[in-house]
């Protein structure tokens, strides 16, 4: 199945099959690449296939000094990534675009195009094209969770939204939402382990989905009972996830106060824009009753005008870019509590029938009963994968809000740009006025 | 000394042209256009202090008001020769409170009926935004008035009329004893109190058509200065919050990076630079509200130059009646002469039911009238020599008040093009600097 000549990373040579480690192996090990890892140069503009995150790959140690590389290649190119520069360590490329609405006579929805690249041997074919809708979404993200329960899953953006209060078919919303679930599954496909889910592969894969959406209920009933069954009460945290947990509550309440702050921004902004819009009106009905000063006081009106203008787009862009991701980020750490909170109760369990064993026991000879044995190992899996998954979150984390924040500066800087030039132009139209005027007089 | 104070050679103090830079922030932007007049030319004027004084006022009740400190330097004194080593010989100076300046302005108004007088700062803060308090002991607003009082004695000082006024420069110079010379002139006799009557319609045939439309003008001007003010007070508002609000980026800045490793550094300078950004809408404020003053004085303009026009108006109804009235003397004595009665009059009336009067009473009766007539013809020909003489300096003086008005404004308009670039530059080595620390992340 492969694309080209066979290109493996120097770190791994190709491995037969029987020695790969099993993705959910509770080694600190963690995966290496699948045996044909091939480049998939020649990018198609079209799909755009750069991933939105750095992929990390093999132990904790080399991917930290993966990840450098990485980012010194993201850093090297100016704000897109590169699709040519991490290519060995990218196997599967998704994009979600071209957003198509439906009307049917039961709904009207929206649904965008999918499409994958890929040299992986778990895909068929080496690309695939689908429709997808948000439900569909949706339905790949609760798979995941419930088969993938030690890791981290990306979140969707909001599922429903008001109606009367947002339109849920305007432009901006529909590119908001798609950017949005265009991020999820790139992170996704970025995952070492999720992108190798099956669902995943179903998901962008299958013609339709519609068959599986029963079994979607079915498999939230499971996770609750999964719950339910488990029953055991954490006595104490570990330190580290301690620390994890209130990291996550002391981010997700400085976002929110961001996210507050933008907001207020705005709206102040808005009031701004208002008055500024009567005040350039002003300075051209004032014109209209001078002589000498019209062109001037015309000159004037029409700088306001520019700077109203300026300051409407970065308006929109705060509105349309900055704050979806600020969002984004805080659903994305609801995601981490509740991965948090699996953990606690994985290791619950696995220190409740501990005890209670160890009360059963005759002596010291009897060995640990088999099921306590797998309970630690679940808990220990579970630990392991979380704080990889750690890492990697808390770098992405890096990498998104310096792009966010500076993204942020830009468009400030921008604004002002614009206005600079404004008003220094008027102001050579001034001045050139005033010279006129003195060389005719002085002849 | 220079020869006579007709001349009027213009020295532009065109202060904006170069200052694109970072100093006009700490330069006061004067653009008035200073005339070189007789007075300004051994005279240097300022007015340097402002100094709150208790007292009783004239009801002798305890009150608390602020005095000007008007500083003048004679030029070319052979005293004033710097001794070697030594320090420039000290200014004299004179207080005066703000009721000063109005009484000289009044004077003023009333002794050149066709000159344009200049405006005195507002009395009360008026087109506040909401950071600027409406308060008279306001530090920031007195200081500003202390601007606009220089302002207006320099103004007065490079009027080509004005200037050569006796009590003008008493006032100058004389702080005992001036308020008694200004009374002792008697202008307020000539004050015409129909003037003070704002609703009265002097129904004038023939006004002059340039005096009607520099009336129209002028009210329109007016309008529209203060829709400018009211707009630019509420913009100035907004903008202020716009900045403020960003100085909480800081502090949630500053907390978040307490919790960040890699990130913590960059996000922290980069608070500091939000806390820079938000403080600087301050001294950018600031800065415009000079330009509001500029315009400010303008719109007080438009009342002196509506008062002239109205002034214009009077004499030419006072000219109106005044040969209406010699009109009616004439047609009078037509009808005695000749006996036809046209007007009707109750002497006519009696007349005719009392029988007609004797030749005598009439001769008495025309004699009278030749002599109102006599005396009505030379009425009505000093009232026309006046209107005359009126709309000739009158007129002059607003072409040099339309000249004045085009530069001043335009040299307004460029200083508050300055200011909005300095606000854009210094919003650009912010956000830059913002940038560079969050790209340090």
């Amino acid at each position: 199945m492969s694309v080209g000549a066979p290109r493996g990373l120097a770190s791994s040579g190709q491995k037969p099959i029987a020695e790969i480690l099993h993705p959910l192996s509770a080694t600190e090990e963690l995966l290496s690449p699948g045996p044909d890892v091939t480049v998939t140069i020649g990018g198609d503009k079209e799909a755009g296939l750069t991933n939105g995150t750095p992929v990390e790959m093999s132990s904790p140690a080399s991917a930290s000094s993966l990840f450098n590389r990485l980012q010194l290649d993201d850093d090297l190119e100016a704000d897109a990534r590169d699709p040519y520069s991490s290519t060995e360590t990218r196997d599967l490329f998704v994009t979600v675009d071209d957003p198509k609405k439906h009307v049917s006579t039961m709904e009207t929805y929206i649904t965008y195009r999918v499409s994958t690249k890929t040299t992986r041997i778990e895909f068929d074919l080496p690309e695939y094209c689908v429709r997808r809708r948000y439900q569909d979404f949706d339905w790949l993200r609760i798979k995941l969770e419930d088969s993938q329960p030690t890791h981290l899953i990306p979140p969707l953006p909001e599922k429903f939204v008001m109606k009367g209060v947002v339109d849920r078919f305007s432009e901006e919303f529909v590119e908001t939402r798609m950017k949005a679930l265009d991020k999820f599954l790139k992170r996704v496909a970025d995952h070492p382990v999720l992108s190798f889910n099956p669902h995943l592969n179903v998901f962008l894969t299958a013609k339709d989905l519609n068959k599986r959406q029963g079994l979607a209920l079915l498999s939230k009933v499971g996770e609750s009972v999964r719950h339910v069954a488990g029953g055991y009460k954490l006595r104490t945290r570990p330190a580290e996830f301690c620390a994890m947990g209130e990291y996550l509550d002391t981010f997700s309440q400085k976002l929110g106060t961001i996210d507050r702050i933008a907001q207020r921004i705005l709206k102040e902004q808005s009031e701004y824009l208002t008055e500024l819009r009567e005040y350039g009106t002003v300075y051209s009905s004032w014109a209209g009753s001078e002589e000498e000063l019209r062109r001037p006081l015309e000159g004037v009106a029409g700088c306001v005008t520019t700077c109203s203008g300026a300051l409407e787009d970065l308006s929109e862009n705060m509105s349309q870019d900055f704050l979806p991701v600020l969002r984004e980020y805080v659903l994305y750490i609801e995601s981490m509590k509740n991965v948090l909170r699996k953990r606690d109760q994985t290791q619950a369990e696995y220190e409740g029938r501990l005890e209670a064993a160890i009360l059963r026991k005759q002596d010291d000879r009897t060995p640990m009963p088999a099921e306590v044995e797998k309970c630690q190992d679940k808990a220990e899996c579970f630990n392991a994968d979380l704080k990889a998954d750690w890492d990697r979150w808390q770098s992405n984390k890096r990498q998104d809000f310096k792009q966010l924040l500076t993204g942020m500066a830009d468009k400030n800087i921008n604004y002002y740009d614009k206005c600079q030039a404004a008003w220094e132009s008027l102001i050579t139209l001034l001045q050139d006025k005033q010279t006129e005027d003195k060389t005719s007089e002085t002849n | 000394m220079m020869a006579d104070s007709g001349s009027s050679e213009e020295i532009a103090v065109i202060g904006n042209t170069d200052l694109i830079s970072d100093e006009s922030e700490n330069n006061l932007i004067n653009t008035m256009v200073e005339r070189e007049t007789a007075l300004l030319r051994k005279m240097e004027i300022n007015v340097t202090e402002a100094e709150k004084r208790s007292g009783k006022n004239t009801v002798n009740m305890q009150e608390t008001y602020t005095v000007y400190l008007i500083e003048t330097r004679l030029y070319n004194r052979p005293a004033e020769t710097v001794p070697e080593g030594g320090t420039p010989a000290v200014p004299d100076t004179l207080w005066r409170r703000y009721s000063e300046f109005e009484l000289l302005r009044t004077y003023l108004l009333v002794t050149y009926p066709y000159i344009i007088i200049p405006p005195l700062p507002e009395k009360r803060a008026e087109f506040v935004w909401h950071k600027l308090s409406a308060d008279n002991l306001d530090p920031d607003f007195v200081e500003r008035r202390r601007v606009g009082l220089e302002n207006f004695l320099l103004r007065v000082a490079s009027h080509p009329v004005l200037s050569n006024d006796k009590i003008f420069f008493r006032f100058l110079t004389e702080e005992k004893g001036w308020r008694e010379a200004v009374l002792e002139t008697g202008f307020q006799d000539k004050v015409d109190s129909r003037l003070k009557s704002l609703s009265a319609m002097f129904r004038v045939k023939n006004p002059d058509k340039r005096f009607t439309a520099l009336k129209q003008y002028s009210d329109e001007l007016n309008t529209v200065i203060s829709h400018l003010l009211r707009v630019r007070a509420r913009v100035a508002d907004r903008l202020y919050g716009v900045y403020k609000v960003h100085g909480n980026y800081g502090r949630v800045f500053s907390e978040w990076s307490a919790i960040e490793k890699e990130m913590g550094d960059g996000l922290q300078s980069a608070g500091h630079h939000m806390d820079t950004y938000a403080a600087s809408i301050d001294d950018i404020l600031e800065e415009e509200e000079h330009y509001a003053d500029q315009v400010k004085e303008y719109l007080f303009y438009t009342d002196a130059v509506r008062s002239v026009c109205r002034k214009h108006e009077l004499s030419q109804y006072d000219l109106e009646m005044a040969a209406q009235d010699l009109a009616y003397k004439k047609q009078q004595k037509e009808e005695l002469a000749t006996g036809i009665v046209r007007v009707f009059s109750l002497k006519g009336m009696t007349s005719k039911l009392f029988g007609q009067e004797s030749q005598e009473q009439r001769e008495i009766r025309l004699a009278a009238l030749e002599q109102s007539i006599q005396e009505g013809e030379e009425t009505v020909k000093e009232k026309n020599a006046e209107c005359q003489e009126f709309v000739r300096t009158a007129w002059e003086d607003i072409e040099r008040f339309k000249e004045q008005k085009d530069k001043d404004l335009r040299e307004a308009l460029i200083s508050y093009a300055v200011v909005q670039i300095s606000m854009c530059k210094k919003g650009i080595q912010v956000w830059s600097n913002a940038k560079e620390c969050f790209s340090k992340m």
